[in-house]
């Protein structure tokens, strides 16, 4: 496994990065060996994302030394970084969808004979590195036909095609299935065992447990620590990111359930129309629905808020049966979503703190349509003070703010109009620890007051910390419902993969 | 703001530099025609500039203009109908226009520039068709009516000079317009879904809806303005009547601060916007600058415009971050 040569592949020493008001990398130094997989985690804003685009070459330090094999280099473009042999994945794939597989491998590096390209020298020259990263896909199937986590498999080709020798994975899971993860895990060890060093970022504590040979935790842009193989547990990681114990594997205290606020009979998905739902949430009741990616969970948001037409059944909310045709007769019904893609569903990126959080009210607030600027400003005023959303002031552009309070203003534009059911999918996804604290906090609060709450998670530590019960999809249906008292790993699992089925 | 400064920047310099070499660009006579153009001109981008705003775009401008100049005049002098009749017809069929647009585009969901390119096409044959391509005019048989586009409003303390009629249109559209822009609940939806249509939907907003209305707002401005245009020049050519106006509004927009992304735009913006290109082509003229060259000049003034807003734009941003580096470093 991990080299043990003297000179490592990577060396950063003392790497400063300074943004206007904040200092992004204090004097962060790392070591990287030949064939060694290491994570590097830490909140968001403690620094990794910064450290992984100077190492890539996106951005520059403004001090501090960079060794490959012993050499100091300068890593000031993505090319030099390429040319060097250092590769970042994105976060968010970099790949034509509509190209095939080999061309985009080769995109911008394609072989040629005079002057045109050599289509069959860049089929052929695909099929090793498609093998090397476990991919079975022919070379001239279109990138869009294949799912998210083989398109991500494509994306590691096209590093190893121009020789990387230290990939940077930033997050690589968080859009993947099970299954597809699973593979991943699989190409990283593979690429471990060939030479390949991988520096690995990821807010899924499992992962990095699963993945890592050593632990780099970064806090506030310096080093907060390292921990070697035996070292990496879930608990050590958490002391050292955030620098702090925090209460271990806490469950909410139970307290008696009210009036059912939502009832679902038979309630059909245009997605998985075969599937009849049936369940209930009650006000003051915090209920997870978990289940594998694709399982259904986000479809059957969908539905409730009135985004999608439901095939058939009924919706009830505090005993009324509801239509729900659109986002408005959702809402009308006292029904709210944080939706799964903050900057695409959530917010208006380009307009103002205040006027996403006012968004929702506006309508209620109107006086015959026309705008009360008065209690806009009041009522931004509440959730920014209530919510602790940091932000210069409330005209900043929501685009500039982290995402854990960007994830705020979403919550903080329907806590405005005062739901009785709240819908939330992934709600902590990509956020750092200490606002996913904050989003617990006040899903508690929330359901103290009454409110019913409705969310998706993909994360078991959510699932189990915030549920009263969980409910558990699996390929469009109810698979099973896991009362607070069994609430367990395996239970859930079990249910989700389909094991408890009959 | 800065754009709207900087646009009326150049708005001065224009009237300067022409006042300057021809000192008849000050006469009434001419400051008068100019005011009253600009002020047609407005009334239409301002319409478009809704369309603009919602992230779309309205081709069709100058044939609803020729459309509904043509209907006006047919209806009055060939169907004798009566004026409130005949108005009516022109209107609800501008209505009727910008529905359909809208229709298409939100519940179809075609793209903007092809359905309206396609009315572009239509309305334009359908004038030709009803007046049977014959230029058809008013005559002098509505000298109350066509108060409305050459009406004269006396100004307090002088004599010499008055205020064209459609200036005052201009103004009350302008204003309604501005206040439904930034006072209404409305106006707020429209630039919310023009820079993200799924997140207003999320949030409760009729998205179709607005975008609709936005569609009926941009016709039924070019409704009033081929009202007034026809009015103007009283002979009408069913092939020419607003021909290529919809290129001038929607410059007029982009020059005024509208992204074509959607989301962004001021009337007042707009309106100077429209004003610029009026007074370019008036200074095309008085000048003696051979006309073939306006469109030259006219692009070029646009590209320019663009080109110095997005060098400012960078400039800022570069000081800023330069600024506040600076003092992160102390």
């Amino acid at each position: 496994m991990a080299d043990s040569s003297p000179t490592p592949l990577l060396e950063v020493q003392n790497l400063t990065r300074r943004f206007p008001g904040v200092v992004a990398l204090g004097g962060v130094s790392l070591k990287l060996a030949r064939g060694e997989v290491i994570s590097v985690i830490g909140e968001n804003g403690a620094g990794k994302s910064t450290l992984m685009k100077i190492l890539a070459g996106v951005q520059t330090p403004n001090s501090g030394q960079i060794l490959l094999d012993g050499r100091p280099v300068t890593i000031d473009s993505v090319p030099a970084a390429e040319a060097l042999g250092i590769a970042l994945i994105h976060q968010e794939l970099n790949l034509c969808d509509n190209l095939d597989v080999a061309t985009n491998i080769f995109l911008g590096r394609e072989p040629r004979r005079c002057g045109l390209i050599d289509k069959r020298k860049t089929y052929n020259a695909s099929v090793p590195l498609l093998q090397k990263v476990g991919l079975d896909c022919s070379p001239r199937e279109l990138v869009r036909n294949l799912p998210l986590g083989r398109q991500q498999l494509v994306e590691i080709a096209k590093a190893l095609s121009v020789g990387a020798r230290v990939l940077i994975m930033d997050e690589p899971t968080s859009s993947l299935s099970q299954h597809e993860t699973d593979q991943l895990y699989r190409v990283v060890k593979e690429l471990r065992a060939t030479g390949v060093s991988v520096i690995y970022i990821s807010h899924r504590l499992g992962e990095v447990k699963e993945l890592s040979d050593r632990v780099v935790v970064l806090r506030d842009g310096q080093n907060a620590g390292e921990l070697q193989r035996d070292e990496i547990n879930h608990d050590a990681m958490v002391r050292l990111m955030i620098g702090r114990d925090i209460s271990r594997l806490y469950q909410r205290p139970s307290h008696p359930a009210g009036a059912p606020a939502l009832e679902v009979r038979g309630l059909r998905t245009p997605v998985h129309p075969r599937h009849e739902l049936n369940f209930t949430v009650h006000a003051g009741e915090i209920v997870g629905l978990a289940g594998l990616v694709g399982a259904g969970r986000t479809e059957l948001l969908r539905v409730l808020f009135g985004i999608d037409r439901a095939r058939g059944g009924t919706v009830r909310v505090a005993g009324q049966e509801v239509r729900l045709h659109s986002p408005i007769d959702a809402i009308r019904a006292g029904l709210a979503l944080v939706p799964e893609d903050r900057k695409q569903q959530g917010l208006i990126l380009e307009m103002a703190v205040r006027h996403n959080l006012s968004l929702a009210s506006l309508r209620r607030d109107a006086r015959s349509g026309f705008l009360d600027r008065a209690k806009e400003g009041a009522i931004t005023g509440e959730m920014i003070a209530a919510l602790r959303i940091k932000t210069p002031n409330d005209r900043q552009l929501a685009l500039y703010l982290s995402g854990g309070n960007q994830q705020k203003i979403v919550l903080g534009k329907w806590l405005a109009l005062k739901p009785r059911l709240l819908l939330l999918d992934e709600p902590t996804r990509g956020i750092d620890v200490g606002a996913k604290q904050e989003i617990y906090r006040l899903m508690e609060e929330l359901a103290g007051q009454g409110v019913a709450i409705l969310f998706v998670s993909s994360e078991m530590e959510e699932i189990l910390r915030m549920s009263d019960r969980a409910l558990v999809m699996h390929e469009g249906g109810l698979s099973g419902e896991v009362p607070r008292g069994q609430l367990s790993e395996e239970a859930i699992m079990q249910l989700a993969t389909g094991a408890g089925k009959h | 703001m800065k754009r709207i400064l900087g646009i009326t920047g150049l708005l001065i310099v224009v009237c300067v530099f022409t006042a300057i070499k021809k000192p008849e660009f000050l006469s009434a006579y001419n400051l008068q025609n100019t005011i009253r153009w600009s002020s047609l001109f407005g009334i239409v981008s301002i319409g478009v500039a809704f369309v603009i705003i919602t992230g779309g775009i309205d081709l069709s401008i100058g044939s609803t203009i020729g459309l509904t100049g043509c209907l006006l005049a047919w209806a009055l002098t060939q169907k004798h109908w009566g004026i409130g009749a005949s108005l009516a017809l022109v209107l609800g069929c501008s209505v009727l226009i910008g529905l359909t647009h809208g229709l298409l585009i939100t519940k179809m969901k075609l793209q903007p520039f092809v359905v309206t390119l396609c009315g572009l096409l239509i309305y334009r044959g359908a004038a030709r068709f009803i007046t049977n391509d014959q230029s058809v005019g008013f005559g002098s048989d509505f000298k109350g009516l066509s108060k409305l586009a050459d009406g004269k409003i006396p100004l307090p303390f002088t004599d010499a000079f008055t205020l064209p009629a459609p200036f005052v249109t201009m103004l009350v559209v302008a204003i309604a317009a501005a206040i439904f822009l930034n006072q209404t609940i409305y106006g707020r939806y429209l630039l919310a879904l023009g820079r993200n249509e799924t997140a207003a939907r999320y949030s409760g907003i009729n998205t179709d809806r607005m975008v609709i209305l936005a569609y009926v707002i941009c016709s039924v401005l070019g409704g009033v303005g081929g009202i007034l245009f026809s009015l103007d020049l009283n002979s009408l050519q069913p092939s020419g009547l607003g021909e290529g106006y919809e290129l001038y509004a929607i410059a007029a927009a982009v020059l005024g601060g509208c992204s074509l992304r959607g989301g962004e735009g001021t009337i007042l913006g707009v309106l100077i916007g429209a004003a610029v290109l009026r007074v370019l082509n008036n200074a095309i003229q008085l000048l003696g600058i051979p006309s073939q060259l306006e469109y030259v000049i006219i692009g070029l003034v646009i590209l320019a415009g663009v080109v110095v807003d997005e060098i400012v734009k960078r400039v800022a941003a570069r000081r800023r971050a330069a600024r506040e580096s600076a003092g992160a470093g102390a």
